[in-house]
């Protein structure tokens, strides 16, 4: 018999059993619900995983420019659960020194900026330096999408959905030679569309540099986009660092020059002012800054004007992931 | 000319519009934190723009008798005790904007952070000296205090200018920012300056009087 009937294997269950469809379409916000710790630790991140897994990319583009399509990425610690800053927040509130020190002048000057054609030059300690192109770059390896919390040194937060790869693939690809140790980061410093390199903020162009297992590590991402597109120019495009366990100001933006080297790189802040800048700047609440303190932050676009700051975390919450890069050393003062 | 500035000046209007003038920034800011016109980081918008209209009343009332004196404007004696009134009033509001939004009201964290941070206690300080100033404003304490006294009290005023300019300064510091700075700094230190030159000058003149400006 081709149609069954309840009386012949068809166990349809009386449509009063049915799970009603407003219950049924409800299950992701439960989820949600369960993702932002109703359910305990261990549930909650399963929950949440199950809850992002029903939105295709994490955010909605918000169709200002070319879409940069990338798969979710694996690299554990890759996606924190919290809620993305609008991308108005984070394309409009900058620090982009060669387009002003105010953070409203990157969105208004950084029009000026040309990153195309683009290329990276490799050199130093590596058995292939050359020169790359933003083609062969963005081809190089597979891009992912991360949701990482970003912690100025300022005291302030947002999260962000970046879209790259791990640095790591780079690196890999150009081979560093055995006594590499460092690598430094210079970014581009054009005083004909950039306003403010030449004044006397900073020493141009800005130089930042990692260790290089902190360079290898895969939460250091290459990006090239964010929101599931390319960068806006103020927020480095087309190619930027972002190490999220590090203030921002060592995620070095439009980079023109990676550099391995045996020795550690003298780096834009930290030539500025050694005893407020140190060469790690990795995020830590026990180590304050000499002018403010560090044990907190405000995230922008969510914490309201009147709410209390929240508690800024080691490393900025990824210790579990970083942490034994760390292991031993004094950080209150290689800070 | 001058003469009608003068009349003008000492008009019944004078007073309320220069009063309405001065509320004009407080009233923006408020407008602007309630339509969410402020930016990304609205606390720190606000806390920012009421330090730089404490600096701006600053350099209004310390204006004022240097103008008064150069322009011949005597009328403009009236408008001091307002301008000096709200250079305490955007300071107050500045003082509370960071220790509501940066410090939560939360006491203990606010003397911690008075004691550790050298321009936040220049800035605690510069608020301290006005705070006395600002209490003996009205006419009784004045008599209260006899005109010399008062007047000696009251020249504290070049005291929190100078430490208005310093925590300013240090502020900007961190981000090798100097520009705003030096504009303040020179105002003010060009007002102070008029003081100086003034007292010394009167000085010479007159060797066993008393400063009086």
């Amino acid at each position: 018999m081709l149609i069954k009937t309840q009386g012949n294997g068809f166990n349809h269950p009386v449509a009063s059993e049915i799970t009603d469809r407003a219950h049924y379409e409800g299950r992701r916000d439960i989820l949600k619900l369960m993702a932002t710790g109703a359910a305990g630790g261990v549930m909650a991140s399963w929950a949440s995983r199950q809850a992002l897994a029903q939105t295709p990319g994490l955010v909605q583009r918000p169709g200002k420019l070319a879409a940069l399509n990338a798969k979710p990425s694996m690299v554990a610690g890759a996606t924190t659960m919290e809620k993305p800053t609008t991308y108005k927040d984070a394309s409009s509130y900058n620090n982009f020194y060669e387009f002003g020190t105010d953070k409203a002048d990157p969105a208004a000057n950084a029009h000026t900026l040309k990153t195309s054609p683009w290329t990276v030059e490799i050199e130093g300690l590596v058995k292939k330096p050359g020169k790359l192109g933003l083609e062969d770059l963005l081809k190089l390896s597979a891009m992912e999408e991360r949701l990482y919390r970003l912690r100025c040194v300022e005291g302030w937060s947002m999260v962000i959905p970046w879209v790259g790869y791990s640095l790591a693939d780079l690196i890999r690809h150009v081979e560093p030679l055995g006594n590499a140790k460092y690598v430094e980061f210079v970014t581009l410093a054009d005083p004909k569309t950039m306003p403010f390199v030449g004044s006397r903020v900073l020493d141009w162009p800005y130089v930042e540099a990692l260790r290089l297992d902190e360079a290898l590590h895969p939460l250091t991402l290459l990006a090239f986009g964010m929101y599931g597109e390319i960068l806006p120019n103020q927020n480095g495009a087309p190619v930027r660092l972002v190490v999220p366990w590090k203030y921002g100001f060592k995620s070095g933006k439009s980079i023109v020059k990676i550099r391995f080297t045996d020795k550690q790189p003298a780096t834009a802040w930290n030539k500025a002012a050694a005893n407020e800048y140190g060469f790690y700047s990795n995020v830590n609440p026990n180590v304050d800054h000499p002018r403010w303190s560090q044990a907190t932050e405000r995230r922008i676009g969510e914490d309201g004007l009147f709410a209390k700051k929240r508690k800024t975390l080691m490393f900025n919450g990824y210790e579990a992931q970083v942490g034994q890069l760390y292991a031993g050393m004094d950080l209150k003062k290689l800070f | 000319m001058r003469v009608v500035l003068n009349q003008r000046l000492s008009s019944r209007l004078a007073k309320p519009v220069a009063f309405v003038l001065a509320l004009l920034p407080f009233v923006w800011l408020v407008t602007a934190a309630a339509l969410d016109w402020l930016g990304a980081n609205p606390a720190e918008a606000l806390e920012r723009s009421t330090g730089d209209w404490t600096l701006r009343m600053l350099c209004v009332v310390l204006a004022i008798t240097p103008v008064r004196t150069m322009a011949e404007l005597p009328a403009l004696a009236r408008f001091r005790r307002m301008a000096g009134l709200f250079v305490y009033f955007y300071a107050v509001l500045h003082l509370l904007a960071y220790s509501w939004f940066d410090m939560g009201f939360d006491l203990a964290d606010i003397a911690k952070d008075i004691v550790k941070r050298p321009f936040i206690l220049v800035g605690f300080t510069a608020i301290v000296l006005l705070t006395p100033l600002a209490l003996t404003s009205f006419n009784r304490a004045i008599r209260a205090l006899g005109g010399r006294r008062w007047q000696l009290l009251h020249r504290l005023v070049y005291v929190v200018a100078v430490l208005a300019v310093v925590h300013f300064f240090w502020m900007r510091a961190g981000k090798n920012n100097f520009a705003e700075v030096a504009v303040y700094a020179a105002i003010l230190g060009s007002l102070l300056g008029w003081r100086a030159a003034k007292a010394v000058r009167k000085k010479a003149s007159q060797p066993s009087s008393v400063l009086s400006i």
